[in-house]
């Protein structure tokens, strides 16, 4: 933690540098993990024990205290992962293209989530495990997408050229997010409309209670996922860095002894 | 910049028409693999006649991933590419000249065989017309989001397998729509909303794919 010491005055830029974010994202994941577990915990509670249960789709809809904030999560993630790869590029900053790269496989199992707690949702409730509705169809591209992001960033051994192509890449699959925010609307299918407006909504206080909980628990699991990832690829990346020897030795083990 | 496209588009074709075979690989892929679906599924005529637009437009689809990978890769080989980048000539209109040639040596025949497929799946006469009229207007998005992909994973190990990964995803709206005005016309409606959006498809493809295919080959080769 020495290394946030050494700095005496913050700018906007100062954790763009891998060795402090390493420093600071290694701060953070615990408490991440804390939040996420504890939030978890009483939105689990509060949704499977509090809420009551629903008048037409019984106890089925409880599934929804997963599945729509991995839903929404998973959208997210691809955005905040395109933004962070486009930065990457544009101003040719590591640790931005490092953390996109750390997001993706948190995004791409968030995908995953929603599609299997939907179709857990769907089996009693519309009485089949996949429809293909434009909704779910337009989930399971972006699971492709995600797949594909991930795909091509390992295939491409050059570190600058594999952040370089995901970014263009992942801002080539933004414009698949609108398709699957306004497919809805665009066609007639099964899937049920938006429940949670900006204005008001058609569900119960404990409902909402649950729900927003598990929001912030699915928000803190992504933080301290991608910051755990993207120590993992700034240890890998920056191994031949003097810092990174320090570290080692100071830990005890060799990050660099793994990759020549 | 025309001078550009068509330059390139001509040394491209005169490439394709003296490797004959090899550009008319993707055609003979295209007709096999449409040719094995009535033998999976059974010869029932309405069963064929109902799958058939799918299925002709999803073996266009893998017809041309499998021969956009060849776009740029011997060209690259031979450092030909380097010197298209470094020329004071706009990337771009290489890209788009690279693009049409594809289309013409690997799209058009496509959309001049689908006819023949659709007599084979027991099509009417209105129906295939249709269908080879939304693969005309399908199969340049296809050439034109593939280079995308080609110039993505050029140079690649796995090159060739991960430009379906990459690209296919991106071409499912053309095939919504490419499918869906054949449908529409079996079903005795008018196709012309679904082959809107195919055409306002192609156009937004037109206008961002030659630029992200030029980026991407500058990344891939910087």
């Amino acid at each position: 933690m020495n290394y946030l010491a050494q700095q005496p005055g913050l700018r906007w830029s100062t954790f763009s540098a891998p060795s402090r974010f390493y420093a600071l994202a290694g701060l953070c994941v615990p408490w991440m993990w804390a939040a996420c577990v504890l939030l978890a915990v009483a939105g689990l509670y509060v949704g499977l024990f509090l809420a009551p249960t629903d008048a037409t789709q019984h106890d089925a809809y409880r599934v929804i205290f997963i599945h729509v904030p991995a839903a929404l999560l998973s959208m997210l993630i691809y955005l905040v992962m395109a933004f962070w790869a486009a930065w990457g590029w544009i101003f040719n900053a590591r640790m931005a293209s490092m953390y996109a790269r750390a997001l993706a496989p948190t995004g791409a199992v968030l995908t995953f989530i929603t599609l299997w707690t939907g179709s857990l949702w769907g089996k009693p409730t519309w009485g089949t495990w996949w429809v293909w509705d434009a909704r779910i169809t337009s989930y399971f591209i972006l699971l492709l997408l995600y797949i594909g992001y991930i795909a091509l960033t390992e295939a491409i051994d050059d570190v600058r050229r594999s952040a370089h192509a995901g970014a263009l890449l992942a801002l080539v699959g933004v414009v698949n997010i609108p398709i699957i925010y306004f497919s809805v609307r665009w066609w007639n299918t099964l899937h049920q409309g938006q429940t949670i407006k900006m204005t008001g909504t058609s569900m119960e206080q404990t409902m909402r209670l649950s729900m927003w909980l598990m929001m912030f628990s699915f928000w803190a699991y992504t933080f301290a996922m991608a910051f755990t990832r993207s120590r993992a690829i700034v240890l890998e990346q920056e191994a031949d860095t003097e810092w990174v020897k320090a570290l080692s030795t100071e830990k005890g083990f060799n990050p660099a002894g793994t990759k020549p | 910049m025309s001078n550009v496209i068509l330059s390139v588009m001509r040394r491209d074709l005169l490439i394709a028409r003296r490797r004959q075979v090899e550009a008319l690989l993707p055609l003979g892929f295209f007709v096999v693999s449409a040719g094995l679906f009535p033998i999976g599924v059974g010869p029932e005529a309405h069963v064929l006649r109902q799958i058939a637009p799918g299925v002709v437009w999803v073996c266009a689809l893998l017809a041309a991933m499998l021969s956009v990978t060849q776009m740029f890769a011997s060209d690259h080989q031979d450092g030909s590419l380097e010197q298209m980048l470094l020329a004071p000539q706009p990337l771009v209109g290489v890209v788009l000249g690279k693009v049409l040639a594809h289309w013409l040596s690997s799209g058009l025949p496509l959309v001049v065989a689908a006819p023949l497929l659709g007599v084979l799946f027991d099509m009417h006469a209105g129906s295939i017309a249709w269908l080879a009229f939304s693969l005309l207007l399908g199969t340049p998005i296809l050439s034109l989001l593939g280079a995308v992909g080609a110039a993505l994973t050029l140079g690649l190990r796995s090159g060739a397998a991960l430009v379906f990964l990459l690209v296919l995803p991106l071409t499912i709206p053309a095939l919504i729509f490419g499918t869906g005005a054949v449908l529409a016309v079996d079903g005795g409606q008018s196709p012309q909303a679904h082959l809107s959006l195919l055409g306002a498809l192609l156009i937004v493809t037109a206008l961002g794919a030659p630029w992200a295919t030029a980026s991407a080959l500058r990344i891939s080769m910087d």
